[in-house]
């Protein structure tokens, strides 16, 4: 799923938004947090009027996107799943949960499905280490999980 | 900056507070290894191999970015650093590719060598997540594979802050990080310009050069030589094998300091080319026969002899070349000057700066750039008009963008909205040939707001009354209007100009019109307006287009000079040269370029010898030039490959190129560099010096071949401004004429204390227009140029397939509005037509180009010169390439 901004929203971006910026010293990170709250993403089109209008290097934007999870070139899905890769989920076995939690939604980490219901995002330590192994889903922790748990914990989300 | 002692390795170092532990280190002979330092760069201790122990220090400190103190005690071998280098080693080594036995960049990678020096075991150690990635194959002349990456980040600081190109960043973080053009989606999406700075600075294997020939470094010759292609001058290493170049290496010196563009790097492939001429032919019955060169060499006396006896002296002309050594051209026009007895002796530079020669040494005193490339890293304000500078002079392109970096303005004047357009303060699209009209209003400007500086004028310059008049009856909104751009930018221009130290770039935007010469004085009345001449960081710069077009002329192949600018006409210098050359030279001034094709044409050229030259390419009103050529009874083409001009010689000398020679080239900052022999001639080909000599000798037997050092010697004998130049003293960094002895180190730049004539004289200049203006027949006017991976008539640069893939044919711009009138779209093919003629083009629709305008570059046969104007500039004969009134049919 691609969300295809028009050419005329592209321009009210640049009007709207990246103009307010433009006597910040450093502007890159508040705009490209606009814009993914806006779209939920920063495609590569907002990158380049980013890039246009700030004179910054498409290189150096396209570095900072994709640093920082927290941008994405594509909208994240209806929900967010994530399995916890922290120590104690690690040492409890996150990793083969999380490969299972792929093969289920038949995706891999980083991507969204097809119908657009769920992202697998890569997730580190949410705090909850008590309840390892843990899976997150949205704002919603699911502990102590096994592989048998997860067609349910999916299953919730799925509507 | 203070002295103080400091110890390594328990020696005891004087050094300045300045510097760095690796570079005080560096000084007194400790290398201390490093990844990711570059002298040029400020340091980014990203690396951590350049650890070293301070005592009373706990932590270690990286030596690229701790400056020395007083009293430091320094240890670059102690355990804890021998452990914690090795570990951060091995953690590279873990992630990479096992394969140097078949890696491109063996024996020529730093991690190989740091392994072997520190001793590390190529087993790993660490048996852990090995990064994997496609190799990125999309730029033509090199690829990345991030496997090899080590990330120290030079490419991408050296793209960014060197290059000023920013094509290369990094992509994701952590373990997945790697090195890739914007979005990793290939070099066709990005910035890249293919200049290969990255390929040259990667410490490993992961930009390697897609090279076509395998070799090992171990068995190749390094020879450090000049740059064939643009007047810069840049210095590197030509790396061959077994006759053959393999690679090109950049060297950190004056005048490029490492850095290259894709022509330099990357476009040597034509030395070895398989087509490169490699026996001398003669024509006969319309088809060429291969002959030996004493054949060649009997039927050249023969006939030159001939028409000289039956015709006179000036029925022959000779055609030097901007290509060719300072030693060559001097040998040309000696030749042609000793032995034919003529002053019918002429280059290519009639074609780009003759209105620089003309204008700046009637009002300064000499026609080249007064300052030096280094000094525009710190001009305070850049004026670029009629130079595409970054696709023509590349490295002079990223030194302006440097400057900007440390907070230059830049001032941009052009038809385009060239790339330099978009780091510009000011933007002032001006019609084609409209120049004279924007400096008289900006000098208005100065005047008006009184930002002229008065005692400079007073001084320094004569005749600003007279001048002056002609500027307080400018209208600057009448002006404007004639240059098609607003008041308000040229104001802006004029302060910015005036009220800082600043320096003109032009090129051949300025000099190729009718009124060329008038143009070049205007660019003089406006510097020395505001005293922007005569010192450091600023000047009147004419960017030379060839490697060695400066040299030519300062050689002397030139109808009205001898070497050195010394006129004909002047009798105490025909008196120097009589009595050397043993002759008599003629007074009069012999045919310019033009004057010498016209004389082809109209029947009073019988015989042209043409030294590495391109007329057919290059000149104007091809239809006539090539109508002239072959009315020419006799003519001798020497070059390196058969060039749309050989076709027509009678008899094709084969040349040797640069890379097969010993001399000198003279770049645009009048640097005299030297140029060094680093592989044998190919075939059975001679160096241009080499074939004029032979040559002599059929005229006078008692001849003797000298060597290029020797020929430079005689030239430095008799030539003011190149006396103090020998190979010795040239021999590590070329010295800027004038070397006024052998002791004088150069002129950095000219006119500190008085102008060549003495005084700066300001010439009363009135705009006056193009000769040819749109019209309902013709509305469009063209004005041509070059485009960054070719070079001129592309002989060189048309040998290498990467260029040829992506430039192959001949195209034109054109505004998006003009094409739509015209339902043109990308890639359609037109005609664009003039009142010499016609030619073909591809479409290439572009924003950067005003509506009235269309570009076309001239490198191409057959192409661009088909339609251009061959009218003369009054007084230096240089044709007006630069505008021409044309019409646009698809086809």
């Amino acid at each position: 799923m691609k969300e295809h901004i028009s050419k005329q929203d592209l321009h009210l971006f640049e009007e709207n938004i990246l103009t307010k910026y433009r006597k910040n010293d450093s502007p890159l990170m508040q705009v490209l947090q606009e814009s993914q709250n806006l779209y939920g993403c920063v495609p590569i089109e907002v990158q380049e009027v980013i890039g246009k209008h700030f004179r910054i290097s498409p290189a150096k934007i396209n570095g900072v996107v994709s640093f920082y999870s927290m941008f994405t070139l594509e909208p994240n899905g209806k929900n967010t799943v994530g399995v916890c890769l922290g120590t104690a989920c690690y040492v409890k076995g996150g990793e083969r949960l999380l490969d299972r939690v792929s093969e289920r939604l038949e995706i891999n980490l980083g991507e969204t499905t097809k119908d657009g219901m769920f992202t697998l995002a890569p997730t580190r330590c949410v705090g909850a280490c008590s309840s390892a192994p843990v899976i997150m889903v949205n704002d919603n922790i699911h502990g102590k999980v096994t592989s048998d748990d997860i067609p349910n914990i999916i299953e919730q989300y799925n509507k | 900056m203070t002295n103080i002692k400091i110890k390594i390795n328990n020696q005891t170092i004087e050094t300045d507070s300045s510097k760095t532990i690796l570079q005080a280190a560096k000084d007194n002979g400790i290398i201390i290894p490093t990844f990711c330092n570059d002298d040029r760069l400020d340091p980014e201790a990203s690396c951590r191999v350049c650890v070293v122990e301070i005592e009373g220090q706990k932590k270690l400190q990286t030596s690229c970015s701790t400056k020395v103190q007083d009293g430091m005690s320094i240890s670059t071998n102690s355990d804890k650093v021998k452990k914690s280098r090795n570990e951060v080693i091995e953690l590279m080594w873990s992630s990479h590719p096992n394969d140097c036995v078949v890696c491109d960049a063996n024996e020529d990678c730093k991690l190989q060598d740091y392994m072997y020096q520190f001793d590390i075991k190529s087993e790993n150690k660490y048996d852990g997540f090995k990064r994997t990635f496609e190799t990125d194959k999309s730029n033509r002349f090199f690829y990345i594979e991030p496997d090899k990456c080590i990330l120290c980040g030079k490419c991408v600081r050296i793209c960014s802050e060197l290059q000023g190109v920013e094509a290369l960043g990094f992509n994701q973080r952590g373990h997945e990080s790697f090195i890739s053009f914007a979005y990793d989606k290939g070099m066709d999406f990005s910035n890249c310009v293919s200049c290969g700075n990255c390929v040259s600075n990667c410490p490993t294997g992961a930009l390697m050069e897609k090279s076509k020939t395998k070799f090992r470094m171990h068995k190749t010759t390094k020879t450090r030589t000049t740059c064939p292609y643009c007047g810069v001058g840049c210095q590197f290493d030509i790396v061959s094998q077994d006759n053959k170049i393999v690679k090109i290496e950049p060297l950190n010196k004056l005048p490029n300091e490492g850095l290259l563009c894709v022509k330099g790097k990357f476009a040597y492939k034509y030395v070895n080319h398989k087509d490169r001429l490699t026996t001398p032919l003669i024509k006969e019955n319309g088809a060429f026969r291969e002959a030996s060169w004493e054949e060649a060499y009997t039927l050249i006396h023969k006939k030159l002899t001939h028409y000289h006896n039956e015709f006179g002296k000036n029925s022959i002309a000779g055609l030097a070349s901007a290509k060719c050594t300072n030693e060559e051209n001097y040998l040309f026009q000696k030749f042609i000057r000793k032995y034919l007895l003529t002053n019918n002796v002429d280059h290519c530079a009639r074609l780009c700066h003759a209105s620089t020669v003309s204008g700046l040494a009637t009002t300064l005193g000499s026609g080249a750039m007064t300052n030096s490339i280094a000094e525009v890293k710190n001009n305070e304000v850049i004026f670029v008009t009629g130079t595409n500078t970054t696709e023509t002079h590349p490295v002079i392109g990223s030194f302006m963008r440097q400057a900007k970096k440390n907070g230059a303005k830049i001032i941009v004047a052009e038809p385009r909205k060239i790339d330099l357009a978009y780091d510009a303060d000011v933007f002032i699209q001006i019609e084609p040939g409209t120049n004279v009209a924007l400096f008289n209003a900006m000098m208005k400007v100065i005047y008006d707001e009184e930002l002229y500086d008065q005692s400079f004028i007073e001084k320094r310059t004569e005749n600003f009354e007279a001048f002056i008049k002609v500027i307080k009856d400018v209208d600057i909104n009448e002006n404007a209007e004639i240059c098609g751009c607003n008041v308000k930018d040229i104001q802006e221009a004029a302060r910015l100009y005036a009220t800082h130290t600043s320096g003109i770039y032009y090129a051949m935007g300025v000099t190729q019109h009718s009124n060329g010469t008038n143009h070049v004085k205007s660019i003089a009345n406006l510097a020395l307006m505001t005293g922007n001449v005569g010192k450091k960081n600023a000047g009147i710069n004419p960017l030379r287009g060839q490697n060695n077009v400066q040299g030519a002329c300062d050689m002397g192949a030139l109808p009205n000079n001898l070497p050195g600018y010394q006129k004909v006409y002047d009798e105490t210098v025909r008196a120097k040269f009589e009595k050397a050359w043993d002759v008599p030279i003629d007074k009069n001034v012999g045919l310019q370029l033009p004057l010498i094709v016209n004389g082809a044409f109209s029947g009073t050229i019988k015989a042209m010898y043409i030294m590495g030259e391109n007329p057919i390419v290059s000149d104007p009103d091809i239809t006539h030039v090539k109508e002239a050529f072959n009315k020419v009874d006799f003519l001798v083409v020497q070059d390196i490959f058969m060039t749309e001009t050989a076709m027509f010689a009678d008899v094709i000398l084969p040349a040797s190129t640069y890379a097969e020679k010993d001399g000198t080239f003279t770049n645009t900052e009048r640097r005299v560099q030297r140029v060094r022999k680093a592989i044998e001639p190919i075939g059975n080909s001679k160096p241009d010096g080499v074939i004029i000599q032979e040559l002599m000798q059929k005229f006078d037997p008692n001849y003797t071949i000298k060597t290029a050092k020797e020929i430079m010697d005689e030239i430095a004998e008799l030539t003011p401004i190149y006396q103090g130049i020998d190979y010795d003293r040239i021999d590590e960094t070329g010295l800027q004429w004038p070397v006024k002895d052998k002791q004088h180190m150069g002129t950095e730049f000219l006119y500190p204390e008085e102008f060549g004539r003495g005084k700066g004289y300001f010439t009363p200049i009135n705009y006056k227009g193009a000769a040819e203006k749109p019209d309902a027949e013709y509305p469009f006017i063209l004005t041509t140029g070059r485009i960054l991976y070719h070079f001129h008539t592309i002989t060189m640069t048309g040998k290498n397939e990467e260029i040829m893939e992506m430039y192959p044919e001949n195209f034109i711009e054109i505004n998006p509005i003009s094409a739509k009138k015209l339902n043109l779209k990308q890639d359609d093919y037109v005609v664009v037509s003039s009142r010499r003629g016609d030619t073909t083009a591809k479409v290439h629709v572009s924003k950067d180009i005003g509506e009235k305008v269309i570009f076309m570059p001239f490198h191409f046969a057959d192409g661009a010169n088909m339609v251009t104007n061959t009218v003369l500039d009054e007084v230096c004969k240089i044709p007006e390439l630069k505008v021409c009134a044309v019409a646009i049919a698809k086809v």
